[in-house]
């Protein structure tokens, strides 16, 4: 079991990696919100969804939508380590002639289900997928930012997932605690799992960072008869000791310093 | 023009498992039939324009064939950013029909007006824009936009119980159909308009002595650019009217066309709702749209003194 965890922990490490030197590389990122998403990714990609690189559009695959787009260094870093395209792909983020914008781009490269950026998206979508899909076994998993779920939109996904008791969608709540502006309790104060329950959502809270918690709760999701929200303690700018669980993560950008000691950290 | 469009929906569904109907809980009195015979492939979501957009990409990604209805207004502005986001940006064939375009919801008051809706949707990259005029258009645009792959936004307005269709016509996107011969005047009209611009054609005819020629164009986008330059080229004056504001919609295409294609030399002027202002006004669609100016008397009058 240690080493098999160690494995997915190593990815979630590597995964951070790449993101600063994404960040570093074009000088610009949401940095501190891909971060703390790192460990989910591993786990979904490598534990999780059904997922075969080499045949990114197979329709028995679990579906994965990034709804807090802001995070798509992660998930470009988490495709190239789990064979989707070469690591050299990732260069071209957000620079000129790049191949990869800030937010995911369908059809950028394989693997990348849905375009997503604007906030409170991602999850309408979702619920559409889980629809049409509710008579097969392929399941939706959507990640949200703490911050994304201030959009009203996010709530009516909620309401209409939980209304049609969709049992096939999991969303996962990337709960960093912040938002580009501010604490994200400070706008949204209330109980995130009972504001999801009272819409009828099974909701768990669960170490974001823990990959061994965050298996078992995304396998127990998937046997449920309702929609199922993880809402993840994640550290913005986890793995950067500098700027963890800070207001400045969010838009941080590594110089070469930052780099060099990024690498000694993760 | 919307029972042309269900009766025309039940024909699509029943020879095409993949289309799926979507409402934000509009359609009563209209949808029950629809509602009725494809239980599995017809949902209210609820009052949540956004969401039901959003959830008709998630189908649509996922290859079905989706249609999204809801009142003008509601249909495309609520949910703007994600039609642009999720529909045109991943070009799916999702179907936006907007109930009661112009000002069909008259009484209702200004929320329920529509008169941008073709603007706004028009510059929207993939997307198709419809907007039929009576119910043979209704029905042919339903069927065209079917066979269509990728969004489309289609409008829809009152009938005015009075056909206009040729044995001649054949409806496809980006064509237009000329429904009253002419060579001196030229009067082009999109939507649930062409029988007021028919009776303004009477009234110019029988003042001026001369022939009018009267265009339905119930493809706004694509545009039949063709049509048009072949009438207005040698016309004495070429003239749109639309239930829409005079800024995005009829008028603003066919001034770029008539300019790409340089016919300047036409007399031109574009009749529709005022740019900058909202109409405040109580009362039925004719009220309305004589307040306006948008009637035939007026029209007539005022084309006659723009020659």
């Amino acid at each position: 079991m240690a080493t098999r965890h160690t494995h997915i922990e190593k990815i979630g490490a590597r995964i951070r990696r790449l993101v600063i030197e994404m960040s570093h590389r074009s000088r610009s990122g949401e940095t501190g919100s891909a971060l703390s998403i790192s460990d989910i990714l591993a786990v979904l990609y490598f534990k999780i969804m059904r997922n075969d690189p080499k045949k990114p559009d197979d329709p028995k695959r679990d579906r994965f939508v990034l709804s807090k787009g802001h995070g798509a260094a992660a998930l470009y870093a988490a495709l190239a380590l789990r064979g989707y395209f070469e690591e050299d792909l990732l260069h071209g983020h957000r620079m000129n002639g790049g191949v990869f914008h800030g937010h995911p781009s369908r059809g950028a490269a394989p693997g990348i289900e849905v375009s997503t950026g604007s906030l409170g998206h991602g999850l309408s979508i979702a619920v559409g997928m889980a629809y049409a899909l509710r008579k097969t076994k392929s399941t939706v998993y959507v990640l949200l930012g703490d911050g994304e779920c201030n959009e009203g939109s996010v709530w009516e996904a909620v309401l209409s997932a939980g209304a049609l008791a969709l049992p096939n969608i999991i969303a996962i709540v990337d709960d960093n605690k912040f938002q580009g502006f501010g604490a994200s309790r400070e706008i949204n104060p209330f109980d995130m799992e009972r504001q999801w329950q009272s819409f009828g959502w099974s909701a768990e809270r669960v170490d974001g960072h823990d990959v061994d918690a965050l298996e078992r709760a995304l396998r127990a999701a998937t046997h449920s008869q309702r929609p199922t929200v993880i809402i993840a303690d994640t550290v913005s700018g986890k793995g950067v000791p500098a700027i963890e669980n800070s207001l400045q993560a969010h838009y941080y950008v590594p110089d070469d310093a930052a780099l060099e000691a990024a690498g000694n950290n993760l | 023009m919307r029972r042309d469009f269900v009766a025309q929906m039940i024909d699509e569904m029943e020879h095409d498992p993949e289309i799926f109907f979507l409402t934000a809980d509009l359609g009563f009195n209209a949808l029950e039939q629809i509602q009725a015979r494809f239980p599995d492939r017809f949902l209210n979501v609820g009052i949540m324009e956004q969401h039901m957009i959003g959830m008709a990409s998630g189908l649509a990604l996922e290859g079905k064939k989706v249609i999204a209805y809801s009142i003008a207004s509601f249909a495309v502005m609520r949910p703007y950013e994600q039609i642009r986001d999720d529909v045109c940006y991943h070009d799916l064939d999702v179907k936006i029909i907007g109930t009661g375009g112009g000002y069909n919801y008259a009484t209702h008051g200004v929320t329920h007006h529509t008169v941008e809706d073709i603007a706004i949707m028009n510059v929207l990259p993939h997307m198709a824009v419809l907007s039929p005029s009576y119910s043979w258009e209704a029905k042919e645009a339903t069927r065209a936009m079917m066979r269509h792959k990728g969004p489309v936004y289609m409008r829809l307005g009152k009938s005015p119980g009075i056909s206009y269709e040729r044995t001649s016509f054949r409806f496809a996107l980006g064509r237009g159909f000329v429904v009253r011969k002419g060579t001196s005047i030229v009067l082009i009209s999109t939507g649930n308009m062409l029988d007021v611009v028919e009776k303004t054609a009477d009234i110019l005819e029988q003042k001026l002595k001369t022939s009018v020629c009267v265009i339905s164009m119930p493809s706004l986008k694509p545009f039949d650019e063709k049509l048009l330059v072949r009438h207005a080229r040698g016309a004495q004056g070429v003239f749109t009217i639309e239930e829409h504001s005079v800024v995005g919609g009829l008028g603003s295409i066919v001034s770029s066309v008539l300019l790409k294609n340089g016919l300047r030399a036409a007399k031109y002027r574009s009749f529709g709702f005022p740019a900058d202002s909202f109409l405040k006004d109580v009362g039925d669609r004719d009220h309305l749209l004589k307040r306006v100016g948008l009637d035939p008397v007026r029209l007539s009058h005022s084309i006659m003194h723009a020659l």
